[in-house]
Formats: structure tokens, sequence, C-alpha cells
């Protein structure tokens, strides 16, 4: 069996999950920007089409997933101003790893603002 | 491999204009932007009032009423797509090796970025709150006393 690489600054160690954390994230983000794009076109062709698809948004299923998207939005966004505080600031690198805790407990504290309204309009009574 | 890699120290050609380092510059001064813009229109649209219930198409007619939010709206639409595009155009550089199937999937990601680009630019530029024949229920209350 192969050894573990002995003193890496960067496998396995938060510069390497931040990193790929932001991948994913990323990916996600655009490929609901992509469908985002379309559903809202729909206000250009006919209200009650629009209405008809908004309203799968507001169904539980889809609702938890927004949930997601949030999240997901909220660490990349948050993340990404580490990466630009590390790329430009003079101490960014000393400091990468307190600002990734940074990030998720801000990321964190947001999205507990968020979801608990979330889930009431999702699936509260209207 | 296909993809080659300078010498270290060569010293890069002054003549062309950098690009990656310009679009490495772009994701940098668009995320920063994008923060704004993107928390805004999450707060507004997901938080504040009745959330994402409150999402129809009066809404999006009572905010498009108003330039503020459609500048909002197309400058968001530029900068994240164009972002976002460029952001995967990182991933197909790194994860292809055949530079063929490389080349194609960055032409297609650009395709439909373009697409997209000029598809919202066009549904928020030539928006109409008040479409003729639409049901008075589905309208914003800007519609009201409006006769077709
Ligand atoms: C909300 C504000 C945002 C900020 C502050 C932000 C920040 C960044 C930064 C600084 C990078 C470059 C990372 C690097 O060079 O290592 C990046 C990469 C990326 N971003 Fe964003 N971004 C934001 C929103 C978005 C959105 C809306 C999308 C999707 C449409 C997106 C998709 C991506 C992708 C796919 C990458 C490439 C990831 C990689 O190379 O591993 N980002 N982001």
């Amino acid at each position: 069996m192969p050894s573990k690489p002995a003193g890496t600054l960067y496998r396995g160690k938060v510069g390497m999950w931040s990193w790929v954390l932001h991948r994913i994230t990323g990916v996600a983000i655009f490929f609901f920007l992509l469908v985002h794009i379309m559903d809202t076109a729909l206000v250009r062709i006919d209200p009650a089409a629009y209405n008809g698809v908004i309203g799968t948004y507001k169904t539980p299923i889809i609702g938890l997933g927004e949930l997601g998207l949030v999240a997901a939005i909220l660490f990349h966004a948050l993340n990404g101003i580490r990466v630009i505080l590390i790329d430009f600031w003079r101490k960014g690198a000393k400091y990468q790893n307190v600002m990734f805790w940074i990030v998720v407990g801000l990321a964190a504290l947001l999205f507990l603002g968020f979801a608990p309204r979330h889930l009431m309009n999702v699936f509260g009574a209207h | 491999m296909s993809v080659i890699i300078e010498q270290p120290k060569s010293p890069r050609s002054r003549k062309a204009a950098n690009w990656e380092k310009r679009g490495w510059m772009y994701m940098r001064v668009s995320g920063v932007l994008l923060i704004v813009l993107i928390f805004g229109h999450l707060f507004v649209n997901l938080f504040t009032g009745e959330g994402i219930h409150q999402i129809d198409f009066a809404f999006v007619g009572g905010k498009w009423s108003n330039p503020f939010w459609k500048v909002w709206d197309v400058t968001m639409l530029w900068l994240a797509l164009i972002h976002g595009t460029n952001g995967m155009r990182t991933l197909v550089n790194d994860y292809t090796d055949r530079e063929g199937l490389r080349k194609t999937l960055n032409w297609l990601l650009w395709i439909v970025c373009g697409a997209l680009i000029v598809l919202g630019t066009l549904v928020a530029t030539t928006f109409d709150p008040c479409p003729a024949g639409t049901p008075v229920n589905l309208l914003p209350a800007l519609c009201n006393g409006l006769t077709h």
C-alpha cells in the first residue's frame, strides 16, 4: 500500500477541501442559472405558463432543493472572497485556514437565518 | 498530452493580450459585484414578503416596472453567466485530455452563454407588464385601469 505523503500543506487539508467545495458549488450554481434564465424567459411568452412553471418552485421537494442552492451560493460567494483575499491581501495566505472557518461560520449563520423562513414559506399554509 | 507547459522563467510575449490573466481578474471583479447583486436578489425575492410564494408574473411585472430592478437583473445576468461560463472553461481545461474535445466543449459553453445572454437581455428589455389578452388576476396592480 502506498504510504501517505508526509508534510504536505495542501493535500487533505482545508486548502484542498475548500477548493473541492468551491468547484462543486460553482458547477451546481451554473447549471441552475441556465435553467433559471429559461424559466424566467417565460414572462415574455405567456404569464400563465410562467406562473405554472414557477409554481413547481413552491413544491416541497424543489423547495428543499432551493435550500441546497442557497447553501451552495453562500459557501461559494464567501469562499470566493477568501480566495480573493488570499490573492490580494498581503497576509491572505497566512490566514487562509482561519478564513476558511470564518467562511463556514458565516455561511452557516446566514443559512440558519434563511432556512426557517423559507421552510415556513414552502410548507406553511397559504 | 495536449497541454504545453511553458519553460519556467521564459518571458511572456508582450505582443498579445494576456487573456488568461484577464479571465482570472474577471472572476475576482465579477465575484465581488455578484455578492451584492445575488445576495440582494435572494433577499428581496426569497426572504422578504412571502418569499418563494410571492413569485409569479405579477411580482416580476411589479419589479420590472422599475428600471432599477431591470438594470440590476440584466447586470446580474451578464456578470453571473460569463463568470460561470469562464469557471466551467477552467473545468473543461482541467478534465479533458483530448484537444478536440476540449475545444468543442469550450465552444459549446460560449455558444450557450451568448445565446442565454441575448435571450435574457431581450426578455428584460422588451418586457410588457400588462400584455393584452391576459386575465386581470395574473397582472400586476399597475395594470389596473388600462384597457386593451
Ligand atoms: C456570489 C458571488 C460569487 C463570488 C464571490 C465568486 C467567486 C469566485 C472566484 C473568486 C472564483 C475563482 C476561483 C479561482 O480562480 O480559484 C470563482 C470560480 C468559479 N465560480 Fe464563482 N463566484 C460567485 C458566483 C458564482 C456564480 C453565480 C456561478 C455560476 C453561474 C459561479 C461559478 C463558478 C465556477 C464554475 C467557478 C470555477 C471553479 C473552479 O475553477 O474550480 N460563481 N468564483
